[in-house]
C-alpha cells in the first residue's frame, strides 16, 4: 500500500465521519445560537404585548438588532472577578453550564438525515448532560462565595436532582412504546403509532415530561434558584459581562435542547400532517417554536413556587403520577 | 451589629463553623420596597430570627418641620408615604385646622376625600403590584401600572403635580376642580370595577398564588393589635377598626360605604382586604362627585384660611417673641398665627393610621411635630411575623403588611 493510498482512505475517513460530523455541529451551534438569541428577542417581544407594552422597539427595524446589541454591550463590559471567590470553579462554572447544554444538540436530530451523532443511546446522553449542566449552576453558587449564590446553588441541586427523576421516568414510558433509545427510532415509532404523536397515548408522560422541563432549565414558575425577589439574582448574583451572559445562554440553550426533546419524544418530531417540499423540518421548527412560546407564555402569567412546595409537588405528584404512567403504559403495551 | 460581622468574615474564610446562617437583606435589595435592610439568621431556608434595620431614608422630617412655616410642612408630608400623598396632607392639615379652630368648606371636604380615596387607590395598585412581583408574577405589575397612570394623570389635572400633589392646603383645597377632572373621574370610576376582576383572573384563581399567601404568617387579631397593626394589615385579622368609620372626619360619616375585613389573618388576607377596599374607594369617589354636583360655585378655602407664604429664602428663626396678634412678620406679609396647644389628629391612610401630634408654641413654626407613621409600627411586626417562616415568605410577609420606607424612617 502506497502512500497515496493511505492519504486518500485518511482523507476519506476524515471527510466521511470527522468532517461531515464537524460541518453539521457547526451549522447547528451557529443556528442554535441564532435561536438562542432571537428566543430572548421573541420573550422580550412576547411578554411586552401580554403585558401592555410594547418590548424592544430601538435598536434596528422594530428592535430586531436588539439581541446584537446587547451581545456586543455583554461583551465590551468589564469581568469582573470579586477577591473572595474560588477562582478556578468560580471562572470555569458558567462554562459547565453552556457546554453541557450545547453539546445535548449532538444528538438530537432535526431530520432523519440531519444529526450530527446518531447514537442509539441518545436519550440517555441527553439526560446525562442535563444533569450535568446543572454542575454549572451548583458550582457557580458554591465558588462565588456569597451568600444568596450559596442558598441558590443549594435550591438548584435539590431542584434538579429531583426533577431530574420525574423527567427521566416521564420518558421511560416513549423509550418503552418505542422500544428505542435512538430518538430518529422513536419519531418512527410514533409514526407507525396509530395517533402518530406519543403525546396522546403518552399524555401524563407529556404533562410531567413539560413540567420538569421548565424546572430543569430554572425558569418560572421554578425559578428558584435565581429567584429575583428573595436572592437577588441567586447563583449568577456575583458574575458579570460574558460569564454572566454565558448563564443566560445557557439557559436559553436548556430551553431550546428540552422543547427538541419534547417534541422529539411526544410530537412526532419533523413528521406532520402534509410534507413542506423544500424544508423537511419545516413541522419540527413550527413545534419547536409552539413549545417556546408555551415557555414564554408560562412565565408570563405565572407567580413563583416556595422552594418546599417544588420539592413536595416534585415528589409528592409528579414522580407517583410518571411512576402511574410506566405501569399504565405496560399494561396496555402487554394487553394490546 | 459587629459581633455578626466578625462571624460573616469568619464563616467566609474557615472551612467549619458552628454559628448560624446569617443573611443581610438589603438595604439594596429588590425585594424590601425601599432601603430596609433586615438581617435574617437562617437555618436552611427557614427564618430563625429577623433582625430590621430602618433608617436609610432618614431626612429628619421632624426635625425640618420646627424650621419652615406650617404651610411649608405640607410639602414635607408629601414625602412621608409618597405613593399616596394626598392621604397624608389631608392627615397634616387637618391637624393644623384642629389646631387653628378652622372651618373647611364643605365642597373643600368632598374634594379632599376624592383625593384621600385616589391616593388609597392609586397606593393599593401600586402594593398589589409589587406584592405581586415579589411573589413572582410579572404582568400583574403591569396591569396595575397602567391603571395607576390613569390616576396620576387626573391627578396631574387637578393640580399638576403627580406624585407629590401638595393639592390640600390649611383651609380647604388648592384650586376647584374643572368639569373635564369630573368627567374624566365619572370614566374612571365607571372602568375601574371592571379592572379588578383582571388582576383577580391572573391571581385570585392561581394555585401557585394560593398556595404562596394562604396560611402564610398568620396573626389572630389579639396579636394583630398587640404588634399595633393598623390599616388593611389589621382588618385582614378580622379587627374591624377604620378610623373612616369609628372616628369619622371630614365628611365619611355622610358616606356609605363598607369597612372591609376579613378574618383569616393570613398573608392572602390581607390581600383580599386591599381588593375590597380598592372597590370601596371607587364607590366613595362615586359618592362624592355625586355630592359635588350639589355643591357647585361654592368656595374651596375658608375666608379665614391662613396665606401660603414661601419665602425664597431660608427663614431663620427670629430672636425676638413673636407680634401677639399678629405673629412674625417676614417681608410685610404676616406669617398665621397659629394658637398654643397640641393636637393629635389621626386618618385613615392606605397603610393605615397616620398621626399627626403637633405642639405649638404660639409662633409660625410647629415647636414639635411627632409624626406616628403606620410603617414604622408595621417593620416592627415583621419579625414577629416571619420568624418560623421560609424566606420565601419573608418577601410575601413584607409585601402584604405594606410598608414605605419614606414614612418609617421620615
Amino acid at each position: 500500500m502506497d502512500a497515496k493510498t493511505l492519504y486518500d482512505a485518511a482523507d476519506h475517513f476524515l471527510l466521511k465521519y470527522t468532517g461531515l460530523s464537524l460541518i453539521k455541529g457547526l451549522v447547528l451551534v451557529v443556528i442554535t445560537l441564532l435561536h438562542v438569541a432571537y428566543a430572548t428577542y421573541a420573550e422580550r417581544k412576547v411578554i411586552g404585548r401580554m403585558q401592555q407594552r410594547i418590548g424592544p422597539n430601538r435598536v434596528g427595524p422594530r428592535g430586531l438588532l436588539q439581541p446584537i446589541a446587547d451581545v456586543l454591550k455583554l461583551l465590551t463590559k468589564e469581568d469582573i472577578t470579586p477577591d473572595c471567590v474560588d477562582r478556578p470553579v468560580f471562572m470555569i462554572a458558567p462554562f459547565i453550564s453552556l457546554v453541557a447544554g450545547a453539546t445535548s444538540l449532538a444528538v438530537i436530530p432535526i431530520w432523519q438525515n440531519f444529526v450530527v451523532a446518531n447514537v442509539n443511546c441518545a436519550l440517555l446522553v441527553i439526560l446525562a448532560l442535563s444533569s450535568l449542566s446543572s454542575f454549572g449552576v451548583i458550582l457557580a453558587g458554591w465558588g462565588s462565595n456569597s451568600r444568596y449564590s450559596f442558598l441558590g446553588g443549594l435550591r438548584a441541586s435539590a431542584q434538579v436532582i429531583s426533577y431530574e427523576i420525574a423527567m427521566a421516568l416521564a420518558l421511560v414510558g416513549v423509550m418503552m412504546l418505542a422500544g428505542s433509545l435512538n430518538l430518529i427510532d422513536i419519531v418512527k415509532a410514533q409514526i407507525n403509532s396509530p395517533f402518530k404523536m406519543f403525546a396522546i397515548p403518552q399524555i401524563i408522560g407529556f404533562f410531567v415530561f413539560m413540567v420538569a422541563a421548565i424546572a430543569e432549565t430554572n425558569r418560572t414558575p421554578f425559578d428558584l434558584p435565581e429567584a429575583e425577589s428573595e436572592l437577588v439574582a441567586g447563583y449568577f448574583v456575583e458574575y458579570s459581562a460574558m460569564r454572566f451572559a454565558l448563564f443566560y445562554l445557557a439557559e436559553y440553550f436548556g430551553m431550546i435542547v428540552m422543547s427538541m426533546v419534547a417534541v422529539i419524544c411526544f410530537l412526532g418530531g419533523w413528521y406532520g400532517p402534509f410534507p413542506i417540499p423544500g424544508i423537511p423540518f419545516f413541522w419540527f421548527l413550527v413545534k419547536l417554536y409552539f413549545l417556546i412560546f408555551f415557555y414564554i407564555w408560562v412565565r408570563a402569567t405565572l407567580p413563583r413556587y416556595r422552594y418546599d412546595q417544588v420539592m413536595g409537588l416534585g415528589w409528592k405528584i409528579l414522580i407517583p403520577l410518571a411512576l402511574l404512567n410506566i405501569v399504565i403504559t405496560g399494561l396496555i403495551k402487554v394487553l394490546a | 451589629m459587629a459581633p455578626t460581622l466578625e462571624i460573616i468574615k469568619k464563616q467566609q474564610t474557615e472551612d467549619i463553623w458552628d454559628e448560624p446562617y446569617f443573611v443581610n437583606m438589603g438595604p439594596q435589595h429588590p425585594a424590601t420596597h425601599g432601603v430596609l435592610r433586615l438581617f435574617l439568621e437562617l437555618n436552611g431556608e427557614t427564618i430563625v430570627r429577623c433582625d430590621p434595620r430602618i433608617g436609610y431614608l432618614h431626612r429628619g422630617v421632624e426635625k425640618l418641620s420646627e424650621f419652615r412655616t406650617y404651610a411649608q410642612d405640607m410639602l414635607l408630608t408629601d414625602r412621608l408615604d409618597y405613593i399616596a400623598s394626598a392621604a397624608n396632607n389631608v392627615g397634616y392639615c387637618l391637624a393644623v385646622e384642629k389646631l387653628m379652630g378652622l372651618e373647611v368648606p364643605r365642597r373643600a371636604q368632598i374634594l379632599r376625600v376624592i383625593a384621600c380615596e385616589m391616593a388609597r387607590i392609586a397606593s393599593h395598585l401600586l402594593w398589589l403590584a409589587t406584592h405581586a412581583l415579589d411573589i413572582g408574577a410579572m404582568t400583574v405589575f403591569l396591569y396595575c401600572f397602567r391603571d395607576r397612570e390613569w390616576l396620576l394623570d387626573i391627578f396631574e389635572m387637578m393640580c399638576g403635580a403627580r406624585l407629590t400633589v401638595s393639592y390640600p392646603r390649611i383651609g380647604g383645597v388648592r384650586m376647584d376642580v374643572t368639569p373635564e377632572i369630573i368627567d374624566e373621574l365619572y370614566k374612571f370610576t365607571e372602568e375601574f370595577p371592571k379592572r379588578i376582576p383582571e388582576y383577580e383572573t391572573l391571581i385570585d384563581v392561581n394555585r401557585i398564588w394560593l398556595k404562596r399567601t394562604k396560611g402564610i404568617a398568620v396573626v389572630s387579631g389579639q396579636e394583630a393589635v398587640n404588634l399595633g397593626l393598623t390599616g388593611p394589615s389589621l382588618r385582614g385579622s378580622g379587627v374591624p377598626y377604620d378610623l373612616r368609620r369609628s372616628v369619622p372626619y371630614l365628611i365619611y360619616d355622610e358616606l356609605d360605604f363598607e369597612v372591609a375585613v376579613e378574618f383569616e389573618g393570613d398573608v392572602y388576607a390581607r390581600y383580599r382586604v386591599r381588593m375590597k377596599e380598592m372597590r370601596e374607594a371607587n364607590k366613595i369617589i362615586r359618592q362624592c362627585l355625586d355630592k359635588l354636583s350639589g355643591t357647585e360655585g361654592e368656595p374651596v378655602l375658608a375666608e379665614n384660611a391662613p396665606d401660603l407664604l414661601m419665602p425664597f429664602g431660608k427663614i431663620k428663626r427670629p430672636q425676638a417673641a413673636p407680634h401677639p396678634k399678629k405673629g412674625y412678620v417676614v417681608r410685610g406679609v404676616e406669617l398665621p398665627v397659629v394658637p398654643e396647644g397640641e393636637v393629635y389628629v389621626a386618618t385613615e391612610v392606605p397603610k393605615g393610621e397616620l398621626g399627626f401630634y403637633i405642639v405649638s408654641d404660639g409662633t409660625g413654626h410647629p415647636w414639635r411635630m411627632r409624626i406616628r407613621a403606620p410603617s414604622f409600627v408595621h417593620i416592627s411586626a415583621i419579625p414577629a411575623m416571619c420568624e418560623g417562616q421560609m424566606v420565601a415568605d419573608l418577601i410575601a410577609v413584607i409585601g402584604s403588611v405594606d410598608i414605605v420606607l419614606g414614612e418609617c424612617d421620615r
